[in-house]
């Protein structure tokens, strides 16, 4: 619901928000440009009525002097049939020179105000700011959502990189974007004169004695107000003998004889008066030039997103199911259920129902919020569920518990969970889907699954334990939406390993030396190799097979080459393919970009953790360390004399200072160990590197992972932590496979 | 003529107006007032189109052009003899470079009698400009452009 509203007005309103954002943050930077502009007199040293002489003794006619709310001093006057404004020095009087409001300046404003289409553009704006408060407020909510809780609100973001933009965007943004957005409909409301600004308050007509007028510079009652206190004197209009003085102060306004200087009246500003200056003053920044740049700032954001909201609107969009022969619920005899957030799910369940229906089933997909009361010739159910943010339901499956609670008959049922290891709660909603189910005594046709990462691969593992179930063989050959592949050359390889049965291939590849095509236009734009850095997935769809295996990167593309460990899996078909690949060996790759594995942007030291190939992108983080930030590795092989990948690229990282420690550990030697020993073992010093706030990435298989993570966890009870907390404020990152 | 605008005021109380109100017609004549702004390039202009007597009081309004009441202010010199009561009509404001045309009957006895017709002028975010334009009522001045001196560029009265 709440992402309804978030992204309806979001997509009707983008283009509106972003042109009043961007107007704003040009005018947000005008009054930090008057406040460097204006004359800075430490104090105001000159009174009002001797700053008013100076200006009478200028022209012969004055209108008005006005002191804006950056300090500067206008004097307006008529000489003839001219009119003109000055800029006049606030300590001596003197004309500084012509005041010419800037054109493209008023463009902006009026841009800003109105659109430039009138009182149309006017109601336009007013809907754009309050579509603005509706947006923030809602981001907010989201935002909590997703990271578990307001109290969460500053930990790190995770996700697609289009989604942490956003994200990331929203909450530096939020705060300003409130403001602005809030006294932004005030001020429409007041244009509209739907809220009362204390505009329409009347003087009292207080006249003058009509006798002459005395020069202004001796009127008593300017001689006693400091241009300090000043906002406006309007001067008495020549042709109207009994017309006064109105001094207008920061209290009020005080009607003064033009000819014995005596105050007339006085009448002070109206609270509906002042809190419209102070909300004028918040929204446009004039009078507090920081936080006018600091609204500014947060109105940059708007573009942004307004680009990444459509791409991620577009992204669901894009997914939304469009199934061939779908069978009605009413004759289905096989029920799939989809719990989707960003639309990816429901590819699966694409996948899945293509494979049932080619079987011969009558397959019928919907959402699970569309959870039918009763199906009346369905045998089987299969829930194929995301998690949203923090554990929670996804959109389209947020009302199925509620739903599931009324629903009559049991079916036997498959609950399969996507998700994210990186994520604190991985498939936290399938597990909370499943055990709702079995406590209302559904039995459980395969046990629950957990897809991590959208791994095709165990997919299809799970499509043959369903298989076996259904007695048949059942093969789903899910792909994601195939990306665009770049051909690559093997450019060099090192092959590691083999005498201890661990056969491991160090593959670098390039772009091809002579493509095959040479065009005009291959020849004015060279390929050149898609964007990625260390840490990221190559996917690389072996000959003979649909489904791509993903590797981890251990260099990035401004290292001008690609390069992945490969450990050759007995039977492995792309293990295989790859270390039998010669030189010049061509591969179709592509990059999934894991922005989840990245070390973060602080100072305090990396403890990079892994074994066997899983070294590639912790290899790829400490290439890319030309900051030298501390680093310490823990690497676990085999033997040093067959298995020691990258030694010696590891040992130049030491002596040029990417690589503070080397930590390697070998199995098959005598005192050997694995890489989880080698941490307890250095338990004192790792713990003082946490307390300094230090980042742990491990990479490698499950097993070492969970080892790992068990060592670790035995060292952060001391210190009265865990992984588990690590984990949530981004300091413990897996990529594990 | 004088003595007729005296009648007239007398008659009133006594009860006689519908007597001589023809009479009085007879004797007064449609004045067409135009009023054009220079190039200014802002919003609309709000404008007081008013007449003041021999003492610079408030005789008549004209027209008061500009959407919002609370602005009305703003035409400060209009503002302040009217203490903001309208008597005349009022209609939108006036654009950059744009021209305003209003006719209004005048009797007989004012022309040539030190009556002016005055033109205040305000914009949002510009100026506040009392007697913007002042034109004397007189048969002589009639059909001759006088110059404004802030967002008028001319006002013309023929009749």
């Amino acid at each position: 619901m709440l992402r309804q509203i978030h992204s309806l007005p979001g997509l009707i309103a983008a283009l509106l928000v972003a042109v009043l954002a961007l107007t704003g943050a040009i005018l947000s930077v005008q009054p930090a440009l008057e406040h460097v502009a204006a004359p800075s007199v430490a104090t105001d040293t000159i009174s009002v009525a001797a700053l008013a002489g100076a200006a009478q003794a200028q022209h012969a006619e004055i209108d008005k002097i006005v002191k804006t709310a950056s300090g500067s001093v206008l004097v307006s006057y008529f000489e003839g049939d001219k009119a003109g404004v000055d800029l006049v020095d606030r300590a001596t009087g003197q004309v500084i020179g012509p005041h010419t409001p800037s054109a493209t300046i008023r463009f902006v404003t009026d841009l800003h105000r109105s659109l430039l289409l009138g009182t149309a553009g006017r109601v336009a704006a007013g809907l754009g700011a309050l579509a603005m408060v509706i947006l923030t407020i809602t981001g907010a909510m989201m935002l909590a959502a997703r990271l578990g809780g307001w109290a969460a609100l500053l930990k790190p973001i995770r996700g697609r990189s289009r989604q942490r933009w956003h994200a990331q965007a929203g909450r530096l943004a939020m705060v300003g974007l409130l403001l602005t957005a809030l006294t932004g409909c005030y001020l429409s409301l007041t244009s509209f004169e739907l809220v009362p600004d204390g505009s329409t308050q009347q003087s009292p007509a207080a006249s003058g004695s009509g006798a002459d007028r005395a020069p202004v510079g001796s009127l008593a009652a300017l001689k006693a107000i400091d241009l300090a206190d000043l906002r406006e004197l309007a001067f008495p209009y020549a042709a109207d003998p009994t017309d006064t003085y109105r001094l207008t102060t920061a209290a009020g306004v005080t009607q003064i004889d033009a000819a014995t200087g005596e105050a007339l009246s006085f009448q002070p500003h109206s609270a509906a008066r002042q809190i419209y200056e102070l909300i004028y003053m918040l929204h446009t920044g004039q009078g507090l030039w920081p936080l006018g740049l600091l609204l500014g700032l947060s109105a940059l954001a708007v573009p942004v997103f307004a680009v990444t909201g459509a791409m991620i609107w577009w992204q669901r969009r894009r997914f939304l199911p469009r199934f061939e022969s779908n069978s009605p619920a009413s004759a289905a005899d096989t029920i799939i259920l989809v719990g989707s957030e960003g639309g990816s799910t429901w590819g699966f369940a694409k996948t899945l129902h293509v494979a049932l229906t080619r079987a011969g089933y009558k397959a019928h997909a919907a959402s699970m919020n569309a959870l039918a009361p009763s199906y009346p010739k369905a045998a089987r159910m299969l829930i194929l569920t995301a998690t949203y943010g923090d554990g929670t339901a996804p959109a389209n499956a947020n009302a199925f518990l509620t739903r599931l609670a009324r629903h009559k008959a049991k079916l036997p049922v498959a609950v399969l969970g996507f998700g994210d290891r990186c994520f604190p709660k991985f498939c936290r909603f399938a597990d909370d889907v499943a055990a709702a189910l079995a406590t209302k005594g559904w039995p459980a046709l395969i046990e629950t699954d957990r897809i991590d990462r959208q791994s095709a691969q165990s997919f299809a593992l799970w499509g043959e334990q369903l298989g076996a179930v259904l007695g048949h063989k059942l093969a789903l050959a899910h792909v994601a939406e195939r990306p665009r592949t770049t051909a690559l050359e093997l450019v060099k390889r090192l092959d590691f390993g083999s005498e201890v049965q661990a056969p491991t291939a160090i593959l670098t590849f390039a772009l091809p030396s002579l493509p095959a095509e040479r065009t005009v236009w291959r020849r004015l734009f060279p390929a050149s190799l898609p964007h990625f850095d260390a840490g990221d997935l190559v996917g690389i769809v072996p000959p003979g097979s649909t489904v791509p295996r993903y590797y981890s990167l251990a260099s990035s593309s401004r290292d001008g080459f690609l390069e992945i460990c490969v450990r050759k899996q007995p039977g492995g078909l792309c293990s295989g393919f790859l270390n039998d690949l010669p030189f010049g060996g061509r591969i179709d790759a592509f990059i999934k970009s894991n922005p989840a594995f990245r070390p973060n942007a602080s100072a305090a030291p990396l403890i990079l953790i892994g074994a066997g190939a899983g070294i590639a992108p912790l290899m790829g983080f400490l290439r890319a360390n030309r900051p030298r930030r501390e680093a310490h590795l823990y690497w676990g092989g085999r033997s040093p004399a067959s298995d020691f990948l990258y030694r010696d690229e590891l040992a130049s990282c030491v002596a040029d200072g990417r690589l503070t420690g080397l930590n390697a550990v070998f199995s098959r030697v005598a005192d050997g160990g694995h890489v989880q020993d080698r941490l307890t073992d250095d338990a004192q010093s790792l713990s003082a590197l946490l307390r300094r706030g230090a980042q742990i990435m491990v990479c490698g298989g499950r097993d070492m992972a969970d080892g790992v993570s068990l060592a670790l966890d035995a060292i952060l009870a001391q210190m009265g932590l865990s992984t588990a907390e690590l984990r949530a404020s981004g300091l413990y990152l897996e990529d594990v496979y | 003529m004088r003595h007729l605008a005296r009648a007239f005021a007398l008659a009133v109380p006594l009860g006689l107006a519908g007597a001589i109100t023809q009479s009085a017609v007879v004797e007064a004549r449609p004045v067409r007032i135009a009023t054009t702004l220079k190039p200014y390039g802002g919003n609309g202009a709000y404008l007081a189109i008013y007449i003041t007597d021999p003492q610079g009081k408030l005789h008549k309004t004209v027209r008061i052009a500009g959407g919002k009441a609370k602005y009305y202010k703003h035409l400060s010199a209009w503002n302040r003899l009217s203490g903001g009561r309208i008597d005349g009509t009022t209609g939108a404001s006036v654009g950059s470079g744009q021209s305003l045309s209003v006719s209004v009957e005048i009797a007989d006895a004012l022309i040539d009698a030190g009556y002016q017709i005055r033109v205040d002028s305000a914009v949002e975010d510009g100026n506040d400009v009392p007697g913007d334009a002042v034109a004397p009522l007189a048969q002589s001045d009639a059909g001759k452009p006088v110059a404004g001196r802030g967002y008028v560029k001319s006002l013309t009265f023929d009749m």
